[in-house]
C-alpha cells in the first residue's frame, strides 16, 4: 500500500493463510498501521487523530440522539426538550454531540493551518488535500444541516440565511431555493430533508476520509523538515521513520487524552458556551432575533461573504462588466466560495520548491499573518455588519485572498529559502541527539 | 460508411476515425443510458419540490372586517409574515406628501396599495430577512412613522418605502386582490 519500503504481513498460521488467500484483510489492517512514518513529526500531527475520534463521536452519539427525536415541526422543539429533561442522560449525550461539532472544527482548523505552514498540499501530496479540503466542505454542510434540527430561533433564521445565498444566484436562484427549502420558506419539508442529509453526509465523510488516509500512505506523511523518507531500500527508509503502531499510536493516543480532558471539561461545566441562547427559543417565522449569528466555525467565511457590499469598487466593476448579473450580494456569495476554493488550490498557488515554512524566512511572515487575518475575520463576522466591522472584514477579506493569489505564488521567486536538512534523520538527530 | 480504400493520398487521411456499426451503437448506448439516468433523476429532483398541500397554502383569503383605521395586522402566507395596514387618511397623506421626496427605491404611493386604505406588503426586511418592528402597539415606528428594522436600522415609511438605513429596497408586495370590501384574497 505505501510507496515506503517496509515489512508486509505474512500469514502464518493454516488459519490465517487460509484467510488471507481468500480475503486479505488482516495483511490490510497491518500494512495500514504499520505505515512506516517520519520521526520528526511533531504535535501538529496529532489532529488526525482527534478528528477520527471527533467524527466517530459524532455518529455514535447521533445514532443515539436521533431514537429520541422527532423531526417534524410541531415536534421537534419539544424532542429536543425531551432529550435534555427525560432520556437518560440525554442532556450529556446531547452536550457531547453539540460540542463535538466545535472540537471537530477546532481540531480540523489546527489540520489545515498546519498543512499550509509546513506545505503538506505540495506535491505529491495534492490530491489528500483535495480530498481533505472536501471533507472540510462537507463537515461544514453537516454542522449546518445538523444546527437546523433542533428548531430554535437560530436554526430557523440561520436556516433562511444561509438558503437565501443559493436565492443570491442569478437566473436559476429562486427556482432553486424553492427546490433546497420545497417550499416558499423554511418549513417542515425543509426540516425533514435537513434531517435525512444530516444523517446522510457524515458516512460519505467517512468513505472520504478513508480514501484520505489511503492517498497520504501512498505518498508517506509529510513532515515537520518537509523532506522525503529515503526510499531507496528497506534499512535507508528505517533511519527516517518508525512504524505508526505502536510508536505514533501511543504518542497520538496521549495527545487525545490530554484534549479530551479539556473538551469533556467544557462538556460537562459550560455546555453552552459556544451556542446561542436563542437557540432555546422555538422557531418563530414572524419574529426574528435581534442578531443572527452563525455558529463560530463559519465566521471567517461568514465575514468574507458581508464584506463585500455594494459601494466596495471591485463590486461596483464586477457589477457594471457583468451588466447587473452580479450583484452585490451574489458576488460576496462568490467570494465566500472562492475562499474556501483558493485554500484548495493552494498545491497550484504556491511556487516554491522548498516544503516546509520553517526553511522560508519570508513565508512565515506572511503565514503568521494569514493566521492572525482568520481570527480577525471570525470576530469581525460576530460583529453587526456596520463600521468600523465591515471594513476591517474587507481587510481582512482581501488579504485572504492576497495570500493566496498574489503572496504565494510571488513568494516562490523572489524568497531565498533558508538551509533545509538532508534527511529526515538529519532533522532528528539535531533535535533530539543521536539514537545510538 | 465508404469501402475503405488500401491507397493513401495524404497521412491525415489514414488518422481520420472511420465510424463503423460498432461506434454508433456505442453512442446509442450512451445516449440511451444517459436519457434513461436521467429519467431515474428527475422524478428524485421533482419530488424535492413544494409538496401539493404546501403549494395550496400559497392563496389565502383574509377577513378584514374589524380591523380599525390606524391598525395593523399581521397574517402568514407561504410561511411569510404579510402586514396589512388599515391606513388613516393621514397617514395616506403623509405617504403622498413624500412621492416627490429623495427615494432610495422611489416609487408613487399609489402604485403600492390598490386600494389606498389598505397597505398590504410582505413583512420582510430587504436587506437580510429580519422582521421590521411597527406591528405591534407600542413598538418603534422609525423615523418616518411606517416600519423599523432593528436588525440594521432600516426605516420604512408609511407607504413601505425604504427611506433611511442598509436595506435596497421597499417592502415587497404580495400578488393579492379584493374579493369584496372587507376580503383580500392573497397569492
Amino acid at each position: 500500500m505505501s510507496g515506503i519500503p517496509h515489512d508486509h504481513y505474512e500469514p502464518k498460521s493454516r488459519g490465517e493463510k487460509w484467510l488471507h488467500s481468500r480475503l486479505p484483510i488482516v495483511g490490510l489492517i497491518y500494512d495500514t498501521i504499520m505505515l512506516p512514518t517520519p520521526k520528526n513529526l511533531n504535535w501538529m500531527w496529532i489532529w488526525g487523530i482527534v478528528l477520527v475520534f471527533c467524527l466517530v463521536l459524532q455518529i455514535v452519539t447521533g445514532v443515539i440522539l436521533v431514537m429520541h427525536y422527532t423531526p417534524n415541526v410541531d415536534l421537534a422543539f419539544a424532542s429536543i426538550e425531551h432529550i435534555m429533561r427525560n432520556v437518560n442522560g440525554g442532556y450529556f449525550i446531547r452536550y457531547l454531540h453539540m460540542n463535538g461539532a466545535s472540537l471537530f472544527f477546532i481540531a480540523v482548523y489546527l489540520h489545515i493551518f498546519r498543512g499550509l505552514y509546513y506545505g503538506s498540499y505540495k506535491a505529491p501530496r495534492e490530491v489528500t488535500w483535495i480530498i481533505g479540503m472536501l471533507i472540510y466542505l462537507l463537515m461544514m454542510a453537516t454542522g449546518f444541516l445538523g444546527y437546523v434540527l433542533p428548531w430554535g430561533q437560530m436554526s430557523f433564521w440561520g436556516a433562511t440565511v444561509i438558503t437565501g445565498l443559493f436565492g443570491a444566484i442569478p437566473f436559476i436562484g429562486d427556482p432553486l431555493q424553492t427546490l433546497l427549502l420545497g417550499g416558499p420558506s423554511v418549513d417542515n419539508a425543509t426540516l425533514n430533508r435537513f434531517f435525512s442529509l444530516h444523517y446522510l453526509l457524515p458516512f460519505l465523510i467517512l468513505g472520504l476520509v478513508i480514501v484520505h488516509v489511503w492517498a497520504f500512505h501512498t505518498t508517506g506523511n509529510n513532515n515537520p523538515a518537509g523532506v522525503e523518507v529515503r526510499r531507496g531500500s528497506k534499512a535507508e527508509a528505517e533511519k527516517d521513520t518508525v512504524p505508526f503502531w505502536p510508536y505514533f499510536v501511543i504518542k497520538d493516543f496521549f495527545a487525545l487524552a490530554v484534549v479530551l480532558v479539556v473538551f469533556f471539561a467544557v462538556v460537562g461545566f459550560m455546555p453552552n458556551y459556544l451556542g446561542h441562547p436563542d437557540n432555546y427559543i422555538e422557531a418563530n417565522p414572524l419574529v426574528t432575533p435581534a442578531a443572527i449569528v452563525p455558529e463560530w466555525y463559519y465566521l471567517p467565511f461568514y465575514a468574507i461573504l458581508r464584506a463585500f457590499t455594494s459601494d466596495v469598487w471591485v463590486v461596483m466593476l464586477t457589477n457594471f462588466l457583468t451588466g447587473g448579473i452580479v450583484d452585490a450580494k451574489f458576488f460576496g456569495v462568490l467570494a465566500m466560495f472562492g475562499s474556501m476554493v483558493a485554500i484548495a488550490l493552494a498545491p497550484w498557488l504556491d511556487t516554491s520548491s522548498v516544503r516546509s515554512g520553517k526553511y522560508r524566512p519570508m513565508f512565515k511572515w506572511w503565514f503568521w499573518l494569514l493566521a492572525i487575518d482568520f481570527f480577525v475575520l471570525m470576530w469581525a463576522g460576530a460583529m453587526p455588519a456596520e463600521p468600523p466591522y465591515s471594513i476591517i472584514s474587507l481587510i481582512g477579506a482581501s488579504y485572504w485572498f492576497a495570500y493566496f493569489f498574489v503572496i504565494l505564488p510571488l513568494l516562490g521567486v523572489i524568497e531565498r529559502p533558508s538551509k533545509q536538512p538532508a534527511t529526515i534523520e538529519e532533522d532528528f538527530n539535531a533535535h533530539y541527539g543521536k539514537s545510538e | 460508411m465508404s469501402v475503405q480504400s488500401e491507397t493513401t493520398e495524404t497521412p491525415d487521411m489514414i488518422e481520420e476515425p472511420q465510424e463503423t456499426r460498432r461506434d454508433f451503437l456505442y453512442y446509442a448506448t450512451a445516449g440511451a443510458g444517459a436519457v434513461g439516468l436521467g429519467a431515474a433523476i428527475w422524478p428524485l429532483v421533482n419530488s424535492l419540490n413544494p409538496s401539493a398541500d404546501v403549494a395550496a397554502l400559497s392563496v389565502i383569503e383574509v377577513d378584514l372586517d374589524g380591523v380599525e383605521p390606524g391598525t395593523r395586522i399581521t397574517v402568514s402566507w407561504s410561511g411569510k409574515p404579510v402586514f396589512i395596514d388599515h391606513r388613516t387618511e393621514e397617514q395616506i397623506a403623509k405617504a403622498r406628501a413624500d412621492d416627490t421626496a429623495q427615494l432610495p427605491d422611489p416609487a408613487l404611493d399609489a402604485d403600492r396599495a390598490i386600494r389606498p386604505e389598505w397597505l398590504v406588503q410582505i413583512g420582510i426586511c430587504t436587506h437580510l430577512g429580519c422582521i421590521p418592528l411597527g406591528q405591534g402597539s407600542s413598538d418603534p415606528l422609525g423615523d418616518w412613522d411606517g416600519w423599523f428594522c432593528p436588525c440594521h436600522g432600516s426605516h420604512y415609511d408609511t407607504a413601505g418605502r425604504i427611506r433611511k438605513g442598509p436595506a435596497p429596497r421597499n417592502l415587497d408586495l404580495p400578488p393579492y386582490a379584493f374579493k369584496s370590501d372587507t376580503v383580500v384574497v392573497i397569492g
